[in-house]
């Protein structure tokens, strides 16, 4: 800490940061552009000039930019001097020479930092009396729309697309007044991030394609806090809403989780909620029935039926809790296949029993070594993917300390760092975008991963046991990556389920186990499958293979199926037989898929937009989404619709239970691995001064006019029964608690950046701790009992494919790939990655036909050639739309 | 006494005098061109719709009664999908006209709007929109705004250079 006098005032600030950084820090209104928080200073844009003193008697002092000074103890400094303010008005005026007169048709406008800070700096009238320049705009791709002629020069976008996230597309081109921000030649941006431009931009340069086609400004949308549900990662966003849709998805920093970024696939996977084919009404055998009906008809069919209840890894913990309530813990089956099940249990058991802790996104950018293992983490979880890009650079970054250049200052550190990288060791199937980062790469089939998880464990810790028979050019590779990551201080190892496998998690728990006995802080990251995958784990629950045997066998007539597409996670053959076997089939859900044409009651369920619930992200932080606004009468969540049959059917448990309230205290009262996910928000009767938190901004608008067309007589607004977030603009104006900020904004500050007044200190947790709670985390004095098993060395077999999955970012998740934004950027056909060795043998070229038979069934794919692909494995990619559902990894019989 | 009687002597002149009282509706009131009364969207000298669909009418009515939303045509340009004011409950304070950043949006010289049903006080785009430029004639935005739209591309906008190449090398 340092006493930093401004204005003559004494301040206590970190010391590590510069002047803007402090000021900020101390809720100062204090314009800048080029510096982002995440992203450090460059001193490009000259706009956060201030006064610095040399002492208490110099009265004259000099501007310096702030955002490029270290804090030094007993400096004096002026935001308010009238020199410095009237250079802070002057730069503004320059930056805005050739800025179009476009406010009126700018997305950015209602939500723009440059008219934030124009306003904040005083500048009105242009003073520059020639013509002005202009460009002429790229066509990115369906996420992001190009304006040009707003550009401010700050250069934020370029430093965010290349330098932060690595992307190779996009970059400035020409000089002098001429910069220009864009691709080569329009196309669209191959970033898995590119959203995330829209937020940096501090302008409307780059703006959300998918809300300008429904626009709306940031003070019309009612919004609530919501966790994003397209991966297992937890993302923490805000959700916003007008006239009964769902309009955008935005970033909602969360100090431990995303901070100020989220992926392609969270921001721009959000339209299925508004999708036509959407479920919005209860369907009976074919006949659409009303909400009273249903429920009557329901309790009928299940009082005459042995009922099984199928969860679901993307619903709540709250409606599958209440599903478990229905059906009895006996007949309550997880909906995942086998393997997702065992694995998501293996990783439970790591993570509790072993003695290292997973570590949040924000840990893992610290992390000074990565090794990943079987994990395609741009396609499978792209935050993580951001987060090790930065990690790959912190042993460099150990440097650029020892050179006494601050790490804020990004144009220096990025010169003196250069292209160097950590050690980053990477074991995959196939190539990843990851691998321009790795110092080792090793490509090869899922046991083959494992045994060099195996080989490296075991020379970092000789308790493992060593992988017999190892060549000797793995051996070597196996002695590199162990000296690595026993020369680094916290490294962390990072595994999953994609690649199906649990001898690769094992292999990676052995080594990160290996790593914490070496004294080193290890993590050990395990991505999930799916968003709630972990929690429903966590519940306890049948196989769902179970469910089909209870049906199959007879001890079961009757299937409540909750949000789930069982097609997704059992293979074809026997999925339909369950399907037919089954009496009655009733399904929640509020997405059309293969299961619910096989329904004979559909029950239209709510998305995350229009539900409460709560999810447990892959390092068991459980996580709470807030409903964004209330659907018609019809559609509920899951759990209310469960909870009403319960309540009809008599069911004692379930009849004490009202709301969300309820029913979460009730999981953390019998749930033993949820305990305390009650105490992660406040109570529904939480108010502040006896008001409730809007969700709706204080100039939201047209509220007496929007539903005037069906009645002149405005419409009482609805009431929240389950958190104490209001439907309306009246409220609490103040800072919400950290887990309910449905929006940021601050007096001066109506863009994103106002995130900074809700923060402890720049880049730090929020006022009041991050939201979410940790429920996984290992036993103290926990010791490490090594898996012991390596397994064989994979071996091909002739005419056959070891078959694996293969992840998109953009299509393999369920719902996301609805929204039609992403399935513009999805594979256009379902295909077999195959290494060319086994395409000559097989004599077949890119584009061909290949066919497999697995399980009986032949399934006919395109040839897709992939050098790095190891020969006798191919790679399907996961959950394409046409994609053949079956349960992989298994052998495949090609067929000629 | 005196005073009385002179009170009703002025008072017995007034009978003479021209009236005040109009005889509404026979005859109709003259307003003034800024009197704030029924609100229209007007059009720019090209018959385009003037809206651009920015919201600010809307987020500077006190009393909430604009709702709208844009969309854009195939060339880019912005325009509402459909616009309605709440007649039953705008006070004519004229905000929205001051927030309109392309005169689109102007309160009339017409208070005539009495009905008997409330519900016929809510105006659609259909009803407010004229076929004429209201109180600013001449003003067209987007030959102002930096926006392409049809039949306008980038640097044909008023002030506005030719779009830069930058693959040029020159200085």
């Amino acid at each position: 800490m340092a006493t930093l006098y401004i204005d003559n005032q004494p301040h206590e600030v970190n010391s590590g940061h510069n002047l803007l950084e402090a000021c900020l820090s101390l809720g100062l209104d204090l314009p800048y552009f080029c510096w982002h928080p995440a992203m450090g200073s460059v001193g490009a844009c000259r706009q956060c000039a201030i006064k610095v003193y040399k002492d208490e008697n110099d009265k004259k002092g000099r501007l310096i930019m702030s955002c490029m000074e270290p804090v030094t103890n007993n400096q004096r400094i002026s935001v308010a001097d009238t020199e410095a303010k009237e250079f802070r008005e002057e730069v503004i005026g320059w930056l805005m020479t050739n800025h179009p007169h476009d406010c009126a048709v700018c997305d950015e406008g209602g939500s723009c930092h440059l008219q934030d800070m124009t306003v904040m700096t005083g500048h009105a009238y242009r003073k520059f009396r020639y013509k002005k320049r202009t460009h002429t705009n790229q066509d990115l791709g369906p996420f992001i729309n190009h304006e040009m002629n707003r550009c401010i020069q700050c250069y934020r976008c370029v430093r965010f697309y290349k330098d932060y996230a690595g992307g190779k597309d996009f970059d400035v081109f020409a000089s002098r007044n001429k910069v220009y921000f864009g691709r080569q030649e329009d196309g669209v941006l191959e970033s898995e991030f590119s959203g995330n431009l829209a937020e940096v931009c501090p302008t409307g340069v780059f703006t959300d394609k998918t809300l300008k086609q429904h626009y709306t400004r940031k003070w019309d949308l009612t919004m609530a806090p919501s966790i994003c549900q397209h991966c297992s990662l937890g993302c923490n966003i805000i959700a916003g809403e007008r006239y009964g849709s769902l309009r955008m998805i935005g970033n909602r920093y969360h100090g431990e989780v995303n901070g100020y970024f989220i992926c392609d696939r969270g921001r721009f996977g959000y339209e299925f909620v508004n999708a036509p084919g959407r479920v919005r009404q209860p369907i009976m055998n074919g006949q659409v029935i009303g909400r009273k009906e249903v429920l009557q008809e329901i309790n009928r069919l299940l009082k005459e039926a042995k009922v099984i209840g199928i969860g679901s890894p993307r619903a709540s913990i709250q409606s599958n809790f209440a599903l478990k309530a229905l059906v009895g813990k006996n007949n309550f089956y997880h909906g995942v296949s086998e393997s997702e099940h065992d694995m998501a249990e293996l990783a439970i058991r790591i993570l509790k029993e072993g003695p290292v802790r997973t570590p949040s996104l924000k840990e893992v950018e610290s992390c000074d070594a990565v090794f990943i293992l079987g994990e395609d983490l741009t396609n499978s979880s792209p935050m993580l993917a951001l987060a090790v890009r930065q990690a790959a650079r912190v042993q460099p970054m150990n440097e650029v300390a020892k050179a006494n250049i601050p790490e804020w200052n990004d144009a220096a550190v990025r010169e003196f760092v250069q292209d160097k990288n950590g050690p980053f060791f990477s074991a995959t199937i196939h190539d990843t975008k990851l691998d321009e980062l790795a110092s080792e790469k090793y490509y090869a089939a899922p046991d083959d991963i494992a045994r060099l998880g195996f080989a490296v464990a075991h020379r970092i810790d000789s308790a493992v046991p060593d992988v017999p028979n190892y060549p000797e050019e793995l051996k070597q590779l196996a002695d590199r990556i162990a000296s690595g990551l026993l020369q680094s201080e916290n490294p962390v190892v990072i595994s999953g389920v994609s690649s199906e496998s649990e001898t690769v998690m094992r292999a990676a728990a052995n080594v990160a186990w290996a790593l914490h006995s070496k004294k080193k802080k290890a993590g050990l990251v395990l991505t999930m499958l799916e968003c709630n995958s972990l929690g429903l784990a966590m519940m306890g629950g049948g196989k769902l293979d179970g469910a089909f045997n209870a049906v199959l066998n007879g001890h079961a007539d009757t299937a409540i199926i909750m949000e789930n597409d069982l097609y997704r996670h059992g293979s074809f053959a026997t999925v339909d037989k369950f399907l037919k076997t089954c009496k009655q089939v009733i399904v929640l859900e509020h997405t059309p898929h293969a299961t619910l044409k096989k329904a004979h009651v559909i029950i239209p369920a709510g998305t995350f937009a229009e539900s409460d619930g709560m999810l447990i992200n892959n390092e068991g932080r459980a996580q709470r989404f807030f409903q964004v606004y209330e659907s018609t009468e019809v559609i509920q969540e899951s759990w209310r619709w469960l909870l009403n049959m319960g309540i009809n059917a008599g069911n004692e448990h379930m009849s004490q239970w009202k709301n969300f309230e309820d029913i979460t205290k009730a999981i953390a009262q019998e749930e033993e691995f949820l305990k305390g996910v009650d105490t992660i928000t406040p109570p529904s009767s939480f108010r502040v001064a006896g008001q409730r938190i809007p969700r709706e901004p204080h100039r939201y608008s047209g509220r007496t006019a929007m539903n005037a067309n069906i009645n002149v007589s405005e419409p009482k607004p609805p009431e929240d029964p389950d958190s104490s977030l209001s439907y309306t603009m009246e409220g609490y104006r103040g800072l919400a608690p950290s887990s309910m900020i449905p929006f940021f904004w601050s007096p001066g500050w109506n863009s994103v950046q106002s995130v900074n007044k809700y923060q402890n200190e720049i880049g730090a947790s929020l006022k009041g701790g991050d939201p979410g709670l940790r429920l996984i985390e290992p036993e103290p004095g926990a010791v490490a009992n090594y898996f012991s098993t390596v397994p064989e060395v994979f071996q091909p077999i002739a005419d056959h494919f070891w078959l694996v999955w293969t992840h998109h970012i953009f299509g393999s998740e369920e719902l996301s790939k609805r929204s039609p934004s992403v399935a513009q950027r999805m594979p256009q056909h379902p295909y077999a990655m195959i290494n060319p060795k086994d395409a000559e043998q097989q004599k077949v070229n890119e584009g061909d036909k290949i066919s497999f038979e697995v399980e009986k069934h032949v399934y006919v794919l395109m040839v897709k050639l992939n050098n790095t692909i190891p020969s006798g494995v191919a790679a399907l990619p996961y959950g394409l739309e046409g994609m053949p559902s079956t349960e992989l990894p298994g052998w495949g019989i090609l067929k000629r | 006494m005196f005073s009385i009687i002179r009170s009703m002597w002025l008072t017995f002149l007034h009978a003479f005098h021209k009236r005040e009282t109009i005889q509404y509706p026979e005859q109709k009131v003259k307003l003034p061109a800024r009197w704030r009364g029924r609100i229209v969207l007007t059009r720019d000298p090209d018959m385009g719709e003037r809206c651009v669909g920015c919201y600010l009418c809307a987020a500077a009515c006190p009393v909430d009664c604009i709702s709208l939303q844009a969309t854009e045509d195939e060339n880019g340009r912005r325009y509402p999908e459909f616009f309605r004011i709440n007649f039953s409950r705008c006070i004519f304070c004229g905000y929205c006209e001051e927030a309109c950043p392309t005169y689109a949006i102007q309160l009339i010289p017409d208070f005539e709007m009495g009905e008997f049903d409330r519900q016929n006080l809510v105006y659609e785009k259909n009803d407010l929109l004229i076929n004429g430029q209201g109180k600013y004639p001449g003003y067209n935005y987007y030959k102002v705004a930096g926006l392409a739209i049809g039949g306008k591309g980038k640097g044909e906008a008023e002030n506005e250079e030719q779009p830069v190449d930058i693959k040029s090398l020159m200085p």
